[in-house]
């Protein structure tokens, strides 16, 4: 297997082109991360942000800077990361480019439980933040699990666009149900749920980038090192089926990792969707359909993504911020209408 | 004249429909209908945060007394809010009837389509750009909002190879609503107006007054006799395109006069309560099941039916939970998801 070895000059070519890809995007997040650390409801100049970076600042800049911008902005980074990735696997898994983690429900799901869970304690900042990932899991992975049944049909199995339709209506359900509740919920916790839902990322403080950090670090190289699988789930399920019967239980096995994945990101954004439907498919664009480059590429692209939505959230009308997740809905509702109007099935 | 044999199978097909239709369910739906309207309305009349007897409901309305303040309470707040679900439950059924019959779409819903999305946006509009607007011109905007959503969704639809099948409108009605959803929250937002929409997301009928229900009541009349004097043409689109050439309808006026009463009924319904989805899903699938194919009868039981649910819906949001108001839009969502999945997963059934 000489050719296995010897990569091929259009091989070559592709790897550099992902470089290339992946350079630039890098130098993209970098600006717009020094444009945020700008950005917000007191102005500070580039000079006065590189002097208080470099620990060199007034108490009330460095304060502003450290504790309040840049743990949003990671987090920001962090979650727009993960639901790209998580959107990534699902496409692949469904080989449908409707699937979304907020789509099917997961968001949703993670909402509900997360909402039950505060419910306990008398005020937001008595709960344990750590938990909230797991929290958050249990009820996407429940609801989840609830549109995987329900989508099912003998003898046909999963259809895709079925998927998304039940992952549409229980998210509509769920909504209903949180809606009803929200009104025994005191009025503290109901202020903090209803930013919760609209998606602003209001866990602005480091505590939740150490509750975020370890999922990611653990669950995204996981996942990344299932490539090969996905670029065979990818090619149907025909050659799947063929290959045996472990695929099914690697389609299952990655499902979950692309719950567990969103859930941990929407436990601290709040209900963001359509990241995980752009970010990977723009990437498609740019990098072909190999997911050893479509990984880490729409992680990247997902993070610049959550992170321009939230600066222009910020930015756009002062004093009032505008959820990020509203700005990434107006971003992503006419590129899935786009996709929907662009698919065969 | 003389039948062809192809125009006689159609003649045969509509035949079939009329004789399968159940005019006697259709009278029977309509007399218990209205009798169990008048009760539940009634009944919703005296029940709430003051529970005031049947007597003085009675009393309010055939011996107004301007200085009692359960007359006062009857009168100015409870009466025009039954009505108003009342109506609003019929808007939503018989536009959810004619969009399934004319579109031979057996998910179509004015929710779930994006005209209610599209309807609270114009709303939102509304309230930021020209605040203290007659209410008047309110309802128009809106009915130009389901026309904006109901577009949108239908040109993506029909934008793809594949055509408008249900399922992709579907799709395509909730990215509209998501889209449509967060601009009306980011005017919202910036024009700090939260308050006065947080209403019309949630669904309620508790502010209805009767200047809204003077301005929405005739629409709604006009509307409904339009929907039944198009009911027998809607019953000859819903045996499908073919049938109907057969037979020799017309049907561009046609669709483009059921469009237009749809859009106000859908328009005229937000205006009063919100966006509220599945009434108009899951009322007409209830009526063909109980009086038959004939739109003839499918209209008005579903007018029926749907002033009925609303009713029903809004008495048990606010007894489930008192002081509070549960909104009656989650409440009908939590009936109308399960039967959604239903349909879905049935692939529809038969319009």
């Amino acid at each position: 297997m000489t050719n296995k070895q010897w990569k091929t000059t259009s091989q070559l070519k592709k790897e550099r082109q992902v470089k290339l890809t992946a350079l630039l995007l890098f130098i993209l997040i970098s600006v717009c991360f020094f444009i945020s650390l700008n950005t917000g409801h007191i102005r500070l100049s580039p000079q006065e942000t590189l002097i208080t970076l470099f620990g060199q600042g007034t108490e009330q800049q460095s304060l502003i800077l450290f504790d309040f911008r840049l743990p949003r902005m990671v987090i920001a980074i962090l979650v727009g990361m993960g639901l790209a990735v998580s959107g990534a696997v699902l496409q692949g898994i469904v080989r449908n480019p409707l699937a979304e983690p907020g789509i099917i429900g997961i968001n949703a799901g993670a909402g509900l439980a997360v909402m039950l869970f505060i419910s306990f304690f008398a005020t937001v900042s008595d709960a344990p933040v750590f938990v909230m990932p797991i929290i958050a899991f249990i009820g996407a992975g429940g609801a989840a699990l609830i549109i995987y049944i329900l989508s099912y049909k003998r003898h046909e199995g999963i259809s895709p666009i079925r998927l998304v339709l039940t992952g549409i209506a229980i998210a509509a359900g769920i909504d209903a149900l949180m809606i009803v509740l929200t009104l025994r919920l005191d009025p503290e916790n109901y202020q903090f749920l209803a930013t919760w839902i609209a998606g602003s990322i209001w866990g602005s403080n480091w505590k939740f980038v150490l509750a975020l950090l370890p999922w990611l670090l653990v669950f995204l190289p996981f996942i990344y090192s299932k490539s090969s699988v996905l670029n065979i789930l990818t090619l149907g399920d025909e050659t799947a089926i063929g290959l045996g019967a472990h695929m099914e239980k690697e389609r299952r096995i990655l499902l979950i990792l692309a719950v567990i994945v969103a859930a941990a990101c929407v436990s601290v954004s709040g209900g963001i969707g359509f990241v995980g439907l752009i970010a990977p498919h723009l990437t498609r664009g740019l990098v072909g359909d190999k997911h050893e480059y479509i990984i880490p590429i729409s992680a990247m692209v997902g993070g610049l993504l959550l992170l321009v939505a939230d600066t222009l959230g910020r930015w756009m009308m002062q004093p009032s911020e505008i959820p990020a997740g509203i700005i990434v809905a107006v971003i992503g509702a006419p590129y899935f209408l786009y996709l929907l109007a662009k698919t065969k099935d | 004249m003389e039948w062809s044999k192809e125009q006689m199978d159609e003649k045969e097909q509509l035949q079939k429909v009329k004789d399968t239709a159940r005019p006697t369910v259709g009278i029977l739906i309509l007399t218990t209908g209205t009798v169990l309207l008048m009760f539940s309305l009634a009944l919703s009349i005296s029940l709430g945060a003051a529970d005031i007897d049947f007597n003085t409901v009675w009393g309010t309305i055939f011996h107004f007394n301007p200085n009692s303040v359960d007359h006062q309470i009857i009168w100015e707040l409870r009466i025009p809010r039954v009505i108003g679900a009342a109506i609003v439950g019929s808007c939503f059924a018989v536009s959810g009837a004619l969009m399934q019959g004319m579109t031979r779409n057996p998910l179509a819903d004015s929710g779930l389509l994006g005209l209610n999305a599209g309807a609270a946006f114009m709303l939102a509009l509304c309230f930021a750009f020209f605040p203290g607007l007659s209410y008047s011109y309110v309802i128009v905007f809106s009915f130009l909002g389901a026309a904006l959503g109901a577009g949108i969704v239908y040109g993506v639809g029909s934008l793809s190879e594949n055509g408008l099948t249900p399922i992709r409108l579907v799709l395509a009605g909730a990215a509209v609503s998501a889209l449509l959803g967060a601009l009306s929250e980011g005017i919202a937002l910036y024009f700090e107006i939260g308050q006065d929409l947080a209403f019309w997301y949630a669904g309620g009928v508790s502010g209805t007054t009767w200047g809204q229900l003077k301005v929405v009541t005739p629409w709604l009349c006009i509307a409904l006799l339009g929907a039944i004097a198009l009911s027998r043409s809607i019953t000859i689109l819903s045996l499908g395109e073919e049938v109907a050439i057969g037979l020799g309808e017309r049907m561009g006026r046609v669709k483009l006069l059921s469009a237009v009463i749809i859009l106000v009924l859908a328009g005229a319904a937000v205006s009063v309560v919100g966006a509220v989805s599945f009434v108009g899903l899951i009322v007409p699938h209830l009526a063909r099941r109980l009086v038959g194919h004939d739109y003839r009868w499918i209209i008005p039981a579903s007018a029926m039916l749907g002033a009925l649910l609303v009713v029903l819906a809004d008495l048990t949001a606010r007894i489930i939970n008192p002081p509070y108001e549960t909104p009656i839009g989650a409440l009908i969502a939590l009936l109308g998801v399960p039967f959604f999945l239903y349909l879905a997963r049935k692939g529809g059934g038969n319009v």
